[in-house]
């Protein structure tokens, strides 16, 4: 079940160090990468079909076109490592275990889009990761790896800089991480009205996920066919898949996409702990709609296919639920997350998660009725759609899924 | 009176993140970040120096400060316990963990031990979901963590006083 190129050489020892990563094949494609034009390198990652890995499954190859052409501003590419989705722990493993596949990546980058300087935002709590990706990163400037050129031949400037997030789970949507980079509080921005490119400080800028700037590089090297063979058509090449919860083994294993769910909760995931029986699962992270035990039968990990039953694929990190626990418990614990985690910029979101939080509780207290379970769906449709980012959508799709999928639950808490 | 300035290490480290950004505004994070590594946490003072440092209101430090939750507002015990809440973790049981550290330290969730070693704060996910239910110690995680192992931790913080 498992196929790696993301993953190939974590499990080799001392991996992140550059003589091993060098020894095992990392800045191969580089020779291939000056050998195209940017624009090559962006054509071939359109054709590769390459998606977005940090939740929202756009393609990657159309976002980089919208850079504007080059002209006398900077240009930056900014990575998204601030992976905070409850459920979600998949770049933490590129950052411990192939940094340097994250600088190739970068470097690979950096070029098709003609960026300088790249900026790799991980959150505050990743300060063990954040030393690791520091070291490499020091490495590879010592090796003339980056700096004034690449491979100490290629004539391309690059810097890579880590930033260090305050925790703030509101950074991992891109606007709001470039306005925390400007020094600013977390708050997403308000979005164009056609698609254009990022800013930072009023430069063009392109916000990636780590995961998928460490699958460019194998793009590069072995072209779009060599990822297309991979994958399902409308969802091509692998992805790092999540598992945890009451499984036997929890983890992150590299998947191509297409594999049944239940395959990966029982094979890679080892099946549920001391034989309990599964009752649902949270699909990829805490913001995706949730799926019965009967719906994870079904379920097939790709973007299309997880869209047709009515979820999302999000970022791979699956949450496992056993029939022991209470839905209206996890309900409380998803929407205490939500309601701490709300940059408090728009009103149905701020004011709106603490309200579910306060009726959850008052259910699971045991003095609700029937109208307050009527009042969070209420909550949730005034939330959905009428904010900034898509925070508040997310939590009405959990919330109201859980509601709507196990309403007994509910109901046995509620007074007549 | 200003009473805080940064070590000339820290000085040193402040310019070097200067020198990496197009403007001086993005080491506010970075500024913070060398303020709370020198004192534990961020204090009045030191978030007007960090505002006299990047030409900004004291007010415009503050509420960035106030934003970010790893930015500790008032002083800490040696030992910061950072036990994560969330989902995966309430699923492999952070609920007894969290019971048996308040027992076994004799505080509550946001509140620092009169000896000032601990202080147990209950956080929201922190990535470590395959390794449920964990805390961060120092910012150093510790997974799959059983009775057991945080006795042994506590312990060994215990000692070394």
């Amino acid at each position: 079940m498992i196929t790696k190129i993301v993953s190939k050489n974590f499990d080799i020892p001392n991996s992140h160090k550059l003589e091993v990563a060098l020894a095992n094949g990392r800045y191969s494609s580089i020779d291939k990468l000056f050998s195209m034009t940017p624009d090559e390198v962006t054509q071939e990652v359109v054709k590769s079909g390459l998606r977005g890995k940090g939740g929202g499954g756009a393609a990657c190859g159309p976002k980089w076109e919208l850079m504007p052409p080059v002209d006398e501003r900077p240009r930056y590419l900014i990575v998204n490592g601030d992976e905070s989705e409850p459920g979600t722990f998949k770049d933490r493993q590129i950052f411990q275990y192939d940094p340097h596949l994250l600088i190739e990546g970068i470097i690979c980058t950096c070029y098709a889009l003609s960026a300088h300087h790249a900026y790799i935002y991980i959150r505050g709590e990743y300060k063990f990761f954040i030393d690791r990706v520091n070291a490499a990163i020091k490495e590879a400037y010592e090796a003339g790896i980056i700096g004034d050129k690449i491979m100490n031949k290629y004539d391309f400037k690059l810097d890579i800089t880590v930033h260090r997030g305050g925790g703030a789970y509101i950074c991992g949507e891109k606007s709001a991480l470039i306005e925390s980079l400007e020094g600013k509080r977390g708050h997403p921005r308000l979005k164009p009205h056609g698609k254009e490119c990022e800013w930072f400080f009023d430069n063009p800028a392109t916000v990636n996920n780590v995961e998928t700037i460490a699958s460019v590089p194998n793009i590069v090297e072995n072209g779009a066919q060599g990822y297309t063979k991979y994958g399902t058509e409308k969802s091509p090449g692998t992805m790092l898949f999540a598992i945890s919860g009451p499984v036997n083994n929890p983890g992150v294993y590299e998947m191509a996409y297409g594999n049944k769910m239940i395959d990966f909760l029982n094979i890679l995931g080892g099946g549920m702990i001391e034989g309990k029986k599964l009752k649902a699962i949270i699909p990829g992270g805490s913001s995706c709609p949730i799926l019965t035990a009967s719906e994870v039968e079904k379920a097939v990990l790709d973007y299309e296919s997880m869209w047709d039953i009515g979820s999302t694929l999000g970022t791979g990190g699956m949450i496992v639920i056993d029939e022991d626990t209470s839905m209206v418990d996890v309900a409380k614990n998803i929407i205490e997350f939500y309601h701490h985690e709300s940059c408090g910029q728009c009103t149905p979101c701020r004011e709106g998660t603490g309200w579910i939080d306060k009726i959850l509780k008052k259910i699971l207290s045991g003095d609700a009725s029937n109208e307050d379970l009527k009042t969070i769906l209420d909550v949730c449709n005034t939330m959905n759609g009428k904010t900034i980012c898509v925070f508040a959508p997310a939590v009405k799709d959990i919330i109201s899924s859980i509601i709507k999928k196990f309403p007994d639950e509910f109901k046995t808490y509620l007074k007549n | 009176m200003n009473t805080f300035e940064y070590t000339p290490e820290n000085e040193i480290k402040f310019q070097e993140y200067v020198s990496r950004y197009p403007k001086i505004d993005s080491c506010m994070l970075p500024a913070l970040w060398l303020v709370q590594e020198q004192i534990g946490w961020v204090s009045p003072e030191a978030m007007i120096y960090v505002a006299q440092k990047l030409g900004k209101t004291p007010i415009q430090v503050y509420e960035v400060a106030t934003f970010y939750t790893m930015f500790n507002l008032k002083p800490i015990g040696k030992y910061h316990i950072e036990l994560c809440k969330t989902a995966s973790c309430m699923l492999c049981g952070s609920r007894e963990l969290k019971k048996h550290i308040k027992e076994t330290i004799g505080i509550e969730a946001g509140q620092t031990s009169d000896d000032g070693l601990f202080t147990l704060t209950e956080v929201e996910c922190l990535g470590a979901c395959g390794g449920a239910p964990m805390f961060a110690l120092n910012g150093e995680y510790h997974e799959k963590l059983t009775k057991e192992k945080v006795d042994e931790i506590i312990k060994e913080c215990r000692n070394d006083n």
